[in-house]
């Protein structure tokens, strides 16, 4: 040991002269776990999309387009319609109702962390307990109907659950809180004097939020679009419990197709119609989220 | 400030706040409620409470789920934090690539993370049970220490790393004496929140769990199906505990403010 540098200098030293070395080998761990069981499955996924139904589920080898051609026949562009018409109400209520939130945690002075944090609290809350606190309220015999019929405005119950109108109000229900977020930290990193700026200048109120406030919200309101509509479009659990066998989306028809159908690579093209949309969505993201750097820039 | 928001917006807000927050107060409050099937208050009661301890399926689903949020949230967190370390302090070739290999998981809808990791584990041959749940959780909550982890480093002085190899010390000295106290409060939000996604996973677990290893969303999930009853509220109402106070606990490790070399 004497004399020569130790074992651990030596190794230091080396990586010490390599710095890329250094970094892939912090990332070699996380990385190749999710190559292999992140990316690797969509990849295997793609492919069985091309493949033959197996008899009990499962692909028998093959090239084949028939499950595309078969997504593309009416009965199931309708039910790709009306998930895409979903996710974008739902984008667009939660835009609704998210932004007047945002803007006004942002300005919310000594409450602004209380405020947000009644936010957030439901964002880390399970979607299923959520899902379910909308069905005990929404349900025939549930509170909102029991406090209507005391309160003498309907003779009985109406039905609230099992409509699209329940689907909606639990994909808003759950997915609000993704669209205030990025919302309010755009937001909070206006530059205020840009606002008396307009003021001084004589802008009235609607054309100073027309003008400077909103357009320096877009990177914000568009990331918080972006994680509104992903899981809106791939939703199946409201769909399934607040809308009944009424309602199906493209969620349910793939977790159809792997279990109770079990035709795996029809499956698989209905995930990867619903990847390529995700894909414009990002793409989207990453035009306007770029096209606001170079501006800044 | 002198930009009060208008009257309207503020009547918004305060809907938004009470569509968020009533439908779980009123689960709560009708999980100590004694009647079975009415949403009449009838007289305070734990019974719902103690019908679960009876359950053995909320049990055993209790008892895997805290099993796979552990272990899932273990790796999660150190993978996760190797990679946030090298986006932050390292300048390396592939960093667009590796970028995009962490957004793929934030953007790919649950359930397409769910078929295609069953069909992984169906072509290799593999068994669903707790470990295939386990890696599943893995391979989601990755990208979100990360992203974490990251935002922790990037407002972390790293002159302080610096000024202790200069007094000596080598880079794993001051990595676990310098990097570490001060990266701690973000490590832990970040496998904080890993486990309140491992915990409350319901879409991917249902693809990837087999007979036997049902988690307990996978169980709240049945006995939601099934019919409605108090116990399910109660069960919620534990959840929630859990789950806010994970979230007070680290609401405060973010607060406490890294070390500036000024």
């Amino acid at each position: 040991m004497s004399g020569g540098p130790s074992v651990r200098q030596r190794v230091l030293g080396w990586f010490h002269e390599r710095p890329t070395a250094t970094a892939w080998a912090l990332l070699a761990p996380g990385g190749l776990f999710l190559l292999v069981f992140f990316v690797a499955p969509l990849v295997i996924m793609f492919g069985y999309s091309f493949m033959e139904r197996g008899l009990y589920g499962g692909v028998e080898a093959g090239f084949t387009l028939e499950h595309y051609a078969a997504f593309f026949q009416p009965l199931y562009l309708t039910i790709l319609l009306r998930t895409v018409v979903m996710a974008v109400s739902t984008t667009l209520i939660c835009l609704a109702l998210g932004y007047p939130v945002a803007y006004t945690i942002a300005r919310a002075g000594r409450f602004k962390n209380a405020l947000l944090f009644l936010v957030i609290l439901p964002f880390w809350t399970s979607f299923l307990v959520r899902t379910f606190a909308m069905i005990f309220l929404m349900r025939d015999s549930g509170l909102i109907n029991s406090l209507l019929v005391k309160a003498g405005l309907v003779e009985e119950g109406i039905t609230m659950l099992y409509t699209p109108f329940a689907v909606m109000a639990g994909l808003v229900y759950g997915f609000l809180p993704f669209m205030i977020l990025p919302i309010y930290s755009s937001l909070e990193k206006l530059d205020l004097t840009l606002l008396e700026a307009a003021e001084i200048l004589g802008a009235p109120p609607r054309a100073r939020f027309f003008r400077v406030v909103l357009p320096l919200s877009m990177p914000g309101v568009v990331a918080g679009s972006l994680l509104v509509f992903i899981p809106a479009l791939g939703s199946f659990l409201s769909s399934d419990l607040l809308g009944g066998a009424k309602q199906i989306l493209v969620g349910n028809l793939i977790q159809n197709q792997f279990t109770s159908a079990r035709n795996w690579p029809f499956g698989s093209a209905a995930s990867f119609v619903m990847m390529v949309l995700v894909v414009i969505a990002v793409g989207i993201y990453l035009r306007v989220r770029d096209a606001d750097e170079a501006r800044e820039a | 400030m002198s930009h009060r928001p208008p009257a309207w917006v503020l009547a918004i807000v305060a809907a938004v706040y009470v569509f968020l927050h009533a439908p779980l107060l009123v689960l709560v409050v009708f999980s100590f409620n004694e009647s079975k099937y009415s949403v009449e208050w009838t007289g305070f009661t734990l019974h719902w409470y103690q019908r679960l301890l009876e359950r053995h399926d909320i049990v055993d689903g209790l008892v895997r789920s805290v099993a796979v949020g552990l272990s899932s949230t273990a790796l999660s967190t150190v993978f996760g934090t190797l990679m946030a370390l090298a986006l932050a302090r390292h300048r390396f070739r592939g960093r667009s690539f590796v970028e995009a290999l962490l957004y793929v998981p934030i953007v790919t809808p649950e359930i397409v993370v769910g078929i295609s990791l069953l069909i992984l584990y169906v072509l290799l041959g593999w068994p669903l049970g707790l470990t295939s749940i386990t890696i599943a959780h893995v391979a989601f909550n990755i990208s979100f220490v990360t992203v974490v982890v990251h935002a922790r480093l990037q407002g972390m002085d790293g002159s302080l790393e610096e000024a202790a190899m200069i007094l000596g010390a080598d880079e794993i000295t001051a990595f676990w004496r310098v990097t570490v106290p001060q990266l701690w409060p973000g490590i832990l939000s970040g496998a904080m929140l890993a486990f309140t996604m491992s915990f409350d996973d319901y879409v991917i677990t249902s693809f990837v769990s087999g007979t036997g290893s049902q988690t307990l969303p996978i169980v709240v999930y049945t006995m939601v199906r099934k019919n409605i009853e108090p116990s399910i509220n109660a069960i919620s109402t534990i959840v929630l505990v859990v789950t806010t106070v994970m979230l007070i606990v680290s609401d405060r490790l973010s607060r406490d403010k890294p070390l500036s070399a000024d």
